[in-house]
């Protein structure tokens, strides 16, 4: 035994040990493969021996070599068996080995879980520590869910060494096998109190790495957390702490608010960056959740930008400040100079990023300065991706907001064009449709853009460089355009038509060539018709002859379109020469020929072509035809039914022979016909006859007359004179208006940067930006951003706005008190009742309790309509605390509505103090003449949360409660919220009417359940909904002669009523009846007033008001007898009431 | 972590560390991707990159580039404080560590980063305790050695 291992260690000085083998190849540079592959053949055979020392050492070579890249898995059984080895020295080697080539695939790891767990429970600690850092590398679910157990165990190890080591695996343990997280947790969370600092960083990295995929489970950690953060001292674990916190605080606000001032302190205090960094970040999370701006964090963007000597801060700070300028802009716009810097940085990454920064940071005032710079950058960039990266970039930010801080248009023209001298770019579609929507809608700029335009189309670089660079002629379909379009800006449009007419226009793709050929046409039209009255006649001729030479070459085009057109156009010429030459004047018939002016069309515009009357878009035009229908059988079809026939069904009738016939009669018409180019060989010849055609080149040395940088320096320049002058101007006027000035000035909306603050520029006059068309007679009304659903809406009227004239009045009243109204100011009180309609549609359901009478709103779609609601309070216990809140309704009540008597009546029957006690105002919508909408809100007064609140009303014959299908008529409506003491809500229920004319009282209970700490109980609250019949009249505007038909009419029945001991001045006593009975007055003459109002069944109210000594006559005319009486009855309640 | 590299400038690798499991095609792959990128940042460059949805951060010490792949979420900076401390530990385990250090003695350089960082979380940030644990470890390596014979002491060292 003793000779065979003396043996053994004999033949292993023969081995190569990792050293030699390291030094060997490094030695065989050139023959590297076939060396490794001899020493693997070496490896094998001592792998095969039983000596585990040999083995041992080969494993450790294998693993060498595995770095190198050579596959090692073949020798996976080996790595376990020296994992197995007894001694420390080998199993250090296995276990290495194994952790860098075993995966989850690896199929002999099952056979390693007995040999791990033993490792585990060794009293040595290394053999367990190196069993562990094995494992972190290849654990599988297998291993997981087998080991997890003996892994817990570990976390209470005696050893801090091995306590670290298990508690940072379990985090791989979990991953593995996310069962084991709930059975392990409480341990884990235990070790965040470990007296070993080692131990509890390792817990407060596993919990942090747990909690930032799913944070939401760990807000209860948050305190202990934050003791953590503020005892702790190890930058590692405040920065996974604090990493921990940014993940928390977007789910927990108040977080947010407690973390500002320690991580400020940190940011102050802390001289690591990288902990600067996190806390930066975290703040940052902290804003945005918070989004109302702290003053502190421009401080610590601040603080990380003093420190971008170091190169990658730089990169970082950027990052950050792009995630500042999405929430906070303002702060970000004064590191601009900074954020300048980094363009000139060689790292394409950090330009990238501060391009992103750039786009939120301009302004009008340094949006020419910024992109002066980005020009710069355009001509010395190296890569096409960047550059074509920074002219994006240009574009986006001077067209963003609708060219919001585009001050000086012609600017900006020149911009465009200096762009077009990039070579290579792909981007010439976005520079060409630039210059279009720019020289479309803004107006003033089409005769500047128009010059220039025309010398791109003179310049032939263009066109030379269209060869390789296809996108970059994108830009001349947009100059032929705008040249045509515009031409009567042109200087010479002789000139440009012929520049747009060379023959080398023909290389450009087709669809240029068509705009060129089109607005060459337009052009000459131009021409024609500026040249007429002259004597002398031969400009005309001249270019009547340069379009019939030059067009037939695009004839013979082989794009279809630029054949047609050229064709087309090349007619029309010819016909006009004949015409010139018999001396008649064309040039109004041409120019007519392109009338009409190309606005820009707005982009909800089609969506707001209002749908004619009576046009129902999805009903068929005509029958859809019937499959059985044969074609044959119909010889006379009518012309709509033919296209339906051959839009559809068509294609599929064609069998393949008949398809073989057509393709052979269009391959015979081809070859008869002269304008269309056969494959291959002509239109190379075609092409070839091109070329022939003598261009002058022009040197690009010589600076060409495509306006350079020098241009948009000078516009540059032109600008800032003008503000300049401007300011001048402005600084003499401001000298009186100085002392304003400080005054606002004060109020910190200076801007630190500059003397001229943004709102100061104003845009050079001459721009305007067309503003784009809307089809006639679009919807006026329907305003895009308002919230039609918004529910507060309703809650916001004008309860605390402050009574103007009378403060008997309710603050709801629109309707100045005081003045005739014409019916046209209703306008403001008619657009209420729009959004009415939708509410009343989502919202079905309500309930509502109450202690005391209250009123409630009704609103109906053309007006309002008031309706009191008596509810009965019940008190039991806390009569004194009741009656004071007796005392506040009423004094609401008295607020503004009529019929707060009925409050009074309220019956008491008892209940506990800890009810809720809705706010009483009810919102209603009439959504049509049978409906009624009320909304109610509630309120919970009481201490206690309050739940399952049922709704319900008993029905009458005239008026039910609309409940959902389904349910039966004695049912309640659920409440679809609950009430946290304190907290009030808004329901809204629709009740059916039949008839109007008489008033409605409805009684209803609402039920609920009461939640104490440590019980609930039912309780149940009565009360009673009044509908006056004031509340059925719409708040109408109508027209006196209207008015004054309507009462010659036989239709209406007068009755008339009089009110003794009216104090009231008289315009209030007016808005009074307009407020509460919705009234609109017609026309009033002293003392004396007409109104008008209309019932939602249509029935018309006439009033005529006459107030005299303190006694006011009213007269009044409705078509239906009863309403009138009644709401007369209504009107004389509200006066007595006052 | 996800993993880290160690690779000479001419693009060699020295020393591998992936903390998810991927397969050998793949860890090929993603190396080979890498040194490429990183080689060819000029000196001046950001430590930073954005690398398909991975962060890297490497840092070059001499002839040899450590570098670091982390997600999105973690702190660039610290990743290079990493670096930077795992390179101090190299330094004073082998005194003034050169990059043949680490070609000849692979394996330890595995067994300091292990002690340092398990799973790709640092597991000990204080230096001398990451030292004492090699070196009583490397201590019952040799004891064994030398009880089993001197030879094989000759071998490890």
């Amino acid at each position: 035994m003793a000779l065979k291992m003396v043996k053994g260690s004999i033949d292993r000085i023969f081995d190569k040990n990792l050293q030699d083998l390291v030094r060997g190849v490094r030695s065989h540079r050139e023959d590297e493969a076939k060396y490794i592959s001899s020493c693997i053949d070496e490896i094998k055979q001592e792998l095969k021996q039983d000596n585990i020392a040999v083995k041992a050492n080969a494993v450790c070579k294998l693993t060498y070599l595995q770095m190198l890249g050579y596959d090692i898995s073949w020798a996976a059984f080996n790595i376990v068996e020296v994992m197995s080895s007894s001694k420390f020295t080998y199993k250090r080697i296995g276990y290495l080995a194994a952790s860098q080539c075993f995966h989850d695939g690896t199929d002999v790891i099952m056979l390693t879980t007995n040999q791990i767990r033993k490792d585990l429970s060794s009293p040595n600690q290394y053999d367990t520590g190196v069993a562990l850092t094995g494992l972190s590398c290849f654990v599988t679910p297998d291993l997981a869910r087998d080991l997890a157990n003996d892994i817990m165990t570990l976390m209470s190890h005696t050893k801090p060494y091995i306590r670290k080591k298990a508690v940072l695996i379990m985090y791989k343990v979990f991953l593995k096998y996310p069962e084991s997280l709930r059975p392990a947790f409480p341990r884990l969370k235990e070790k965040l109190d470990d007296p070993d600092p080692g131990v509890q960083s390792a817990a407060v990295n596993v919990i942090c790495e747990l909690a930032r995929r799913n944070p939401r489970n760990y807000l209860s950690l948050a305190p202990l957390f934050f003791k953590l953060m503020t005892s702790s001292t190890n930058n590692w674990v405040l920065i996974k702490i604090i990493k921990l916190f940014g993940a928390l605080t977007p789910l927990e606000p108040r977080l947010g608010k407690k973390l500002i001032e320690p991580l400020t302190n940190l940011i102050h205090s802390t001289s690591a960056m990288s902990l600067l960094y996190e806390c930066v970040n975290t703040v940052i999370a902290v804003l945005i959740s918070l989004s109302s701006g702290m003053p502190n964090h421009s401080a610590s963007i601040q603080v990380l930008y003093t420190h971008t000597h170091r190169l990658f801060l730089k990169y970082l700070g950027l990052l950050a400040m792009s995630k500042i300028l999405k929430t906070h802009p303002k702060s970000v716009q004064s590191h601009k100079d900074l954020v300048l810097q980094c363009l000139d940085d060689k790292d394409e990454s950090i330009r990238l990023r501060a391009l992103d920064l750039l786009y939120g940071m301009v302004s009008k005032k340094n949006l020419m300065e910024i992109v002066k710079k980005l020009m710069v950058h355009v001509d010395k960039a190296e890569g096409t991706t960047y550059r074509d990266e920074l002219l994006t970039k240009i574009i986006d930010i001077c067209s963003q907001s609708n060219y919001q801080y585009i001050t000086n248009f012609e600017w900006y023209i020149s911009i465009l064009v200096e762009l077009t001298r990039l070579e290579g770019t792909r981007h010439g579609h976005l520079i060409a449709s630039q210059m279009l929507d720019v020289a479309v809608r803004v107006k003033a700029i089409r005769g500047f853009a128009v010059v220039q335009m025309a010398t791109l189309l003179d310049n032939t670089t263009l066109l030379a460089g269209s060869g390789q660079h296809k996108s970059i002629c994108e830009v001349l379909y947009a100059a032929a355009w705008i040249c045509g379009e515009f031409s009567e800006h042109l200087e010479d449009p002789v000139h440009t038509l012929e520049a747009m007419l060379r023959p080398k226009v023909a290389t450009l793709p087709g669809h240029i060539q068509a705009i060129y050929i089109q607005n060459a046409a337009k052009l000459f039209a131009a021409v024609l018709n500026g040249q007429q009255g002259t004597p002398d006649c031969q400009t005309m001729q001249e270019s009547s002859q340069l379009l019939i030479d030059r067009l037939p070459l695009f004839v013979q085009s082989a794009d279809l379109e630029v054949q047609e057109r050229a064709s087309c156009i090349l007619q029309l010429v010819k016909f006009i020469q004949k015409l010139q030459h018999k001396e008649v004047e064309v040039g109004e018939e041409v120019t007519a020929l392109f009338a009409g002016e190309l606005n820009p069309v707005a982009p909800k515009a089609q969506k707001k072509v209002p749908v004619p009357d009576g046009l129902d878009l999805d009903a068929w035009i005509n029958e859809p035809p019937s499959e059985s229908e044969s074609e044959d059988e119909k010889p006379v079809a009518v012309f709509a039914e033919e296209e339906l026939r051959h839009a559809r069904p068509h294609h599929t009738e064609v069998d393949e022979k008949e398809l073989a016939r057509r393709r052979e009669a269009r391959k015979q018409e081809q070859a008869n016909n002269p304008f269309y180019i056969k494959a291959s060989p002509t239109s190379q010849k075609d092409s070839t006859g091109v070329e022939h055609i003598p261009v002058v080149q022009i040197d690009l040395s010589v600076p060409l007359k495509v306006p350079g940088m020098s241009t948009s320096d000078k516009y540059l320049k032109l600008e800032e004179e003008r503000r300049q002058r401007e300011r001048k101007e402005r600084g003499k006027k401001e000298k009186k208006k100085k002392k304003k000035r400080e005054k606002r000035s004060g109020m910190g909306r200076r801007h630190d940067s500059g003397p001229e603050s943004e709102e100061d520029i104003a845009p050079a006059h001459m721009v305007d930006i067309v503003t784009e068309e809307m089809p006639e007679n679009a919807l006026s009304s329907d305003d895009d951003e308002k919230d039609p659903n918004d529910p507060y809406r309703a809650l916001d009227v004008d309860l605390d706005k402050p009574l103007a004239d009378s403060e008997k009045l309710p603050v709801r009243a629109h309707r100045p008190t005081n003045i005739l109204k014409s019916p046209a100011d209703d306008g403001e009180v008619q657009e209420v009742p729009k959004e009415p309609k939708k509410k009343s549609k989502k919202e079905k359901r309500d309930k509502e309790e109450e202690r005391k009478v209250r009123l409630l709103w009704l609103r109906c779609p053309n007006g309002e309509i008031q309706c009191t609601c008596t509810k009965s309070s019940k008190h039991k216990k806390k009569k004194q605390k009741k009656d004071k809140e007796k005392e506040e309704k009423k004094r609401k009540k008295q607020h503004g509505h009529s019929g707060d008597r009925e409050g009074e009546e309220s019956v008491q029957n008892g209940t506990l103090e800890e009810e809720p006690l809705p706010v009483c105002d009810i919102q209603g919508n009439l959504q049509n003449g049978s409906q009624v909408v009320v909304s109610i809100i509630f309120e919970n007064k009481s201490t206690s949360f309050l739940k399952s609140m049922e709704f319900n009303v008993l029905d009458s014959l005239n008026s039910k409660l609309q409940r959902p299908e389904g349910s039966g008529p004695h049912d309640g409506l659920t409440v679809p919220f609950q009430l946290p003491p304190g907290v009030s809500n808004e329901a809204r229920f629709i009740f059916s009417v039949q008839s109007i004319v008489m008033p409605q009282r409805l009684k209803g209970t609402l039920t609920f359940i009461v939640k104490a700490d440590d019980s609930s109980t039912h309780e149940k609250l009565d009360f009673k909904l009044h509908f006056t019949c004031s509340s059925y009249l719409i708040t109408t505007p109508c027209y006196s002669d209207t008015f004054a038909k309507l009462l010659e009419s036989a239709d209406l029945k007068g009755t008339s009523v009089r009110l003794q001991e009216v104090s009231l001045p008289f315009h209030h006593l007016l808005a009074k009846i307009c407020f509460h009975h919705h009234f609109s007055v017609v026309e009033r003459i002293d003392s004396c007033a007409s109104l008008y109002s209309r019932s939602i069944q249509g029935h018309h109210v006439c009033l005529l008001v006459k107030y005299a000594h303190q006694t006011v006559t009213i007269d009044a005319k409705c078509d239906e007898s009863s309403l009138l009486g009644n709401v007369l009855e209504e009107i004389k309640k509200t006066f007595s009431q006052s | 972590m996800q993993f880290m590299l160690l690779f000479s400038r001419q693009g060699k690798l020295r020393l591998q560390k992936w903390y998810v499991p991927l397969s050998d095609k793949e860890k090929k792959k993603i190396t080979r991707e890498l040194v490429q990128t990183v080689l060819a940042r000029k000196p001046k460059m950001c430590s930073f990159l954005e690398w398909r949805d991975l962060k890297i951060v490497y840092k070059r010490y001499a002839s040899l580039y450590f570098c670091c792949a982390i997600e999105d979420q973690d702190n660039e900076l610290i990743t290079l404080e990493i670096i930077h401390r795992y390179v101090e530990l190299l330094d004073k385990y082998f005194g003034s560590v050169c990059e043949l250090d680490i070609i000849f003695n692979f394996e330890k350089a595995y067994f300091i980063l292990d002690e340092f960082l398990l799973g790709g979380e640092a597991q000990e940030t204080s230096k001398k305790n990451v030292l004492k644990a090699i070196e009583q470890a490397d201590l019952l390596q040799e004891n064994q050695s030398e009880d089993w014979g001197g030879l094989a002491a000759e071998e490890v060292l």
